[in-house]
């Protein structure tokens, strides 16, 4: 199928194609959904390693001596704790408490910090973080210089060594290096959206397609597939990993997505802290809580939740769980009915159908 | 690819005609498109089901789409292997991934499916 001329696309896009890739407009990028299937993508990442083709995502660069003061006033997180080769998930958040964005602050040094934002909140992110900005920092818009890839799974340090000098196994989780990956200049970082370990690798985007070739040829031996976005959003959710436009947008505010440690009220003021202070004197309504279906169903994006039979909340993700063999998802409830072990009814096509409130994260993988 | 002796619609049912009762299932390019199934929400044996109506649902992991009824009828059975191992439908949309048999209440109405090759050339390739 022919795709509208206005979708964007990733550097990647020709050799999507040659893998026989199923496209999709995701947010306006033309995007792989999938390449063998989502099962088998998910069980790939779960057990060996998996690539993904995450170059949709912004890349936000913040430099100039006061760049810290800028970082740390936009963020929700403590930016002043990071050292240099650190990365930190924060929040960016209006001034009435609701998520701009979620985002990785990387700290390059404390003139310099790299931010990876979401693809489809990139030029929003830039324009407000430069709002923010009454100090001598400047904020660049990055995107156009990177492509990125994300190598995920147990064997993705085996895999991703093979082609670096970058001794990735004295990497500690979120940390970052700047290296070369088959020669080419890369940061790599030690993050990702699946739950498992894995690197995040940004690089020039002329250099996506030899990283891309590499990274599929080193993994060989494992097993490495090629991923898509479908298998990214059932192992992130699995993780219960936030996904802007669901768990978190305009309207949430950090303490009812259960995003508390990303909230630092004793570092100074942010953008953002006086909602918030108001808030947590006031308390939350609602709260983000994980179901397991009982019923036969998937709850999905969307569908209305009931508790005792009133409308109570709704699903922001749900799917099946490949690893756990089961459905899953999450919803917004009332905070005081969101303790694990609730029966909720999730309404499926009109229909009520059976679900309990579970501890999250869904899956957590051995260390 | 797709069977000579059955007959097809265009939101991607099938229906093979035995007498009074048609077989209905989904073809290969609609399990195709929607890649793993992994759910299927089919009637109960006696539900009456209208021609172009929806009867049921199929869900894949990343979407729910609804399956119309190529034909009227009555239920007659329901694949229940089905909601144990709804990969059938990926394996072998046109065999034993079937979804219900239907007792024809019309049977002219077959004559306005498409023949096989008609239904090659409207998905293509």
């Amino acid at each position: 199928m022919s795709q509208p001329a206005t979708l964007k696309i990733t550097p990647l896009s020709a050799a999507h194609r040659r893998l026989g890739a199923k496209m999709v407009d995701f947010g306006g990028w033309d995007m792989p959904v999938q390449y063998s299937g989502i099962l088998e993508e998910h069980h790939a990442v779960r057990a060996a390693v998996g690539l993904f083709d995450v170059s949709h995502m912004g890349e936000i660069e913040v430099h100039g001596r006061e760049a810290q003061a800028l970082v740390n006033f936009a963020g929700t997180n403590d930016a002043c704790k990071l050292k240099d080769g650190q990365v930190q998930y924060s929040g960016l958040l209006y001034d009435h408490g609701g998520f701009v964005d979620d985002i990785l602050v990387h700290r390059i040094s404390d003139t310099s910090y790299f931010l990876c934002v979401n693809a489809s909140n990139q030029e929003k992110d830039f324009e407000y973080i430069r709002s923010l900005n009454r100090w001598t920092a400047t904020v660049e818009f990055a995107s156009e210089r990177y492509a990125q890839l994300a190598v995920q799974g147990p064997k993705a340090a085996a895999t991703l060594q093979k082609l670096t000098s970058a001794p990735l196994g004295a990497m500690k989780y979120y940390w970052f290096v700047d290296d070369t990956v088959c020669g080419v200049p890369a940061r790599i970082a030690r993050t990702g959206y699946t739950g498992e370990d894995g690197f995040e690798v940004y690089a020039a985007p002329e250099y996506a397609e030899k990283l891309w070739d590499a990274i599929l040829d080193a993994g060989q031996e494992s097993g490495i597939r090629p991923c898509g976005l479908g298998a990214r959003n059932t192992l992130r959710l699995e993780a219960k990993m936030a996904l802007y436009g669901h768990e978190i947008d305009a309207t949430i505010r950090p303490f009812e997505a259960g995003l508390d440690w990303i909230v630092k009220m004793d570092k100074g003021d942010f953008a953002g802290r006086a909602a918030l202070e108001k808030l947590r004197s006031e308390g939350v309504t609602r709260k983000l809580v994980g179901f397991e279906m009982r019923g036969r169903g998937i709850g999905r994006d969307g569908y209305e939740v009931h508790i005792d039979g009133a409308p109570a909340g709704w699903v922001t993700s749900g799917g099946p769980a490949p690893t756990l063999n089961k459905n899953i998802g999450l919803c917004y409830v009332p905070a005081a009915l969101a303790e694990p072990g609730r029966t909720i009814h999730i309404i499926i096509r009109g229909q009520p159908v059976e679900a309990v409130t579970v501890p999250t994260p869904f899956y957590k993988r051995a260390r | 690819m797709y069977p000579e002796n059955y007959r097809y619609t265009k939101e991607h049912e099938w229906v093979s005609v035995d007498g009074d009762t048609g077989t209905v299932g989904i073809t290969h390019h609609a399990q195709s498109e929607l890649g793993d199934i992994v759910y299927v929400d089919l009637p109960k044996v006696g539900a009456a089901v209208e021609k172009g109506a929806t009867f049921g649902s199929v869900e894949s992991v990343k979407a729910v789409s609804d399956i119309y009824a190529p034909i009227s009828g009555e239920v007659v059975e329901v694949n229940g292997a089905l909601s144990e191992k709804p990969e059938t439908l990926n394996e072998d949309p046109h065999g034993s991934g079937w979804l219900v048999k239907i007792r024809l209440r019309n049977p002219e109405e077959i004559k306005q499916l498409m023949a096989a090759a008609d239904y090659q050339s409207y998905v293509g390739s």
